[in-house]
């Protein structure tokens, strides 16, 4: 069994950010139907330094079907938008090396290499031409974090989906983005595995990290939640606050959905087509 | 039954004691094949890879073809091989035929095929289920094709002794391109055939015996590799 050094080597941390994200009047066709609508909004810093006052975690929420994770892929560059543009404004903003560098996104089922849980990590640490010495250590830590130390020589397709999906999240915090995006990572956990991905993510917004997470956990979202991002049938619909949002949403569908009411059949009929946007 | 007993018992007798026209048939035969599926292998691996994970007009038609290929009848490869060979065929002033390069060529022709659609299968079904993530942690088109074929080596060598086996096997193109000249082109398949039709079942079980333990020797491995790669999950 390896041993794990116990240092904590930043990989990127001093570099310039990227942030803020804003999209503009952004569509996405899939199969000739439009799946999502003029979606113009802004995301900003979080926690990390001059921009401590901006929300941390942001929440992207909405019923199955609404366009949470095409919304997140759209954001983090894995597909390109139809109509409007995707664009960062931060100081590293000019350079698209550094746009990939500094962001990262855990899938909602974890796809991991064919390797052991250590290799996953190194893995990306590697082909980021980080030393050996530093790969190592920000290994050891991070498996250590997550909770499995004693299973950096597992093969990570023998984990249990809740250590996989913990691998995958420290794979995306290995080189230490400035932004992570994360489509439902606790869908299919159980409820002690689900905090322990919690945990992982308070951890992350402690050491500044920006958080944009879909989920249609609503429990999970009012525990961790800064700001709301309500998306129905591929527009947002609300932006607010989350303690704003959950005592009292301003739009009829985002009071459906909190109250269990938005039914997927009540759609079409019940809601009109075209409502405006908030933000 | 008893002919057969006879017969059997020799067979072992032969392997036992190591005859020296077994050993060099056996020896000409993975000389053969081993380079075949090297080269097969060599060609196939790049050329499966490149169809997996690159888009180019063509592409399907490419890939149904070297499906088709797969079931490739030796004895037409043999043909083949042997009119191209052939004095008077475009290659012929090369004078290949009857030759052990000429098997070599004709067991390259039948192996390249399934080396490109299992390196292709592979390849494909891995990329799909990397590509997301390869992109999301930028690698480059160049990591990603090494990650990929990287974590995909077991069943990469799979496809290599799937293609041993095949070549191994195989009698008819090694018949009509080599000629089964003892000493020059005999390899076990041939000699099997040519003992068997000149009633010596003897010699011929014994070869058949030996194809029969490399088989499932190739076998075995494959299937070990194949488990290897693809450990079960803890629930």
């Amino acid at each position: 069994m390896k041993t794990f050094p116990t240092s904590n080597p930043p990989v990127a941390s001093l570099e310039l950010g990227i942030l803020p994200l804003e999209l503009t009047g952004v569509g996405l066709v899939r199969d000739g139907k439009r799946v999502l609508k003029d979606l113009n909004c802004r995301i900003e810093g979080g926690a990390s330094g001059q921009n401590a006052d901006e929300p941390a975690k942001t929440f992207i929420i909405g019923p199955n079907g609404a366009g949470k994770t095409l919304f997140l892929k759209l954001c983090h560059g894995l597909i390109q938008p139809d109509e409007g543009e995707v664009r960062w404004y931060g100081p590293a903003a000019n350079d698209g090396a550094m746009i990939k560098r500094r962001q990262a996104m855990v899938f909602q089922r974890p796809v991991l290499l064919r390797r052991t849980a250590w290799e996953n990590i190194d893995f990306v640490l590697k082909i980021r031409g980080v030393t050996r010495a530093e790969r190592a250590d920000r290994c050891a830590e991070l498996l250590q974090q997550t909770g499995l130390g004693r299973h950096a020589s597992t093969q990570a397709q023998a984990l249990s989906f809740g250590e996989q999906q913990r691998l995958a999240l420290a794979r995306a915090l290995a080189p230490d983005p400035e932004i992570l995006f994360l489509d439902e990572p606790t869908a299919s956990l159980d409820p002690a595995s689900a905090h322990l991905v919690e945990d992982l993510i308070d951890q992350a917004v402690t050491s500044g990290k920006k958080i944009v997470m879909s989920s249609h956990d609503l429990g999970q979202a009012k525990r961790l939640a800064d700001e709301i991002i309500f998306i129905h049938r591929g527009r947002i619909k609300e932006r607010a606050a989350a303690p704003a949002f959950f005592n009292g949403p301003k739009n009829d569908l985002a009071r459906d959905f909190l109250e269990g009411k938005l039914l997927w059949w009540r759609r079409r009929s019940v809601y009109e087509e075209g409502e405006e946007q908030c933000c | 039954m008893q002919a057969f007993l006879d017969a059997f018992t020799a067979a072992l007798r032969l392997v036992a004691s190591g005859d020296q026209d077994l050993i060099r048939i056996i020896l000409l035969s993975l000389k053969v094949s081993l380079s075949a599926v090297c080269i097969a292998a060599l060609i196939g691996i790049p050329l499966g890879g490149l169809i997996a994970l690159s888009r180019f007009p063509g592409r399907q038609a490419l890939i149904v073809m070297f499906n088709a290929l797969m079931g490739l009848p030796p004895v037409v490869v043999g043909l083949m091989v042997y009119v191209v060979l052939s004095r008077s065929g475009p290659f012929g002033v090369l004078n290949l035929l009857f030759t052990p390069t000429a098997m070599i060529i004709a067991q390259v022709i039948l192996v390249l095929p399934i080396i490109v659609s299992l390196t292709r299968q592979t390849l494909h079904s891995l990329w799909l289920e990397y590509r997301e993530t390869l992109q999301s942690v930028a690698a480059t088109p160049a990591q990603c094709l090494a990650a990929v074929l990287w974590d995909g080596r077991f069943m990469l060598i799979t496809a290599i002794l799937v293609g041993l086996g095949r070549a191994i096997a195989e009698v008819g193109a090694v018949m009509i391109v080599g000629g089964n000249i003892d000493n020059v082109t005999r390899v076990m398949t041939t000699a099997i055939a040519l003992e068997a039709s000149k009633g010596d079942l003897a010699l011929a079980l014994g070869l058949g015996f030996i194809l029969l333990m490399i088989s499932m020797a190739l076998n075995i491995l494959a299937h070990g590799l194949t488990a290897f790669g693809e450990p079960e999950r803890r629930s």
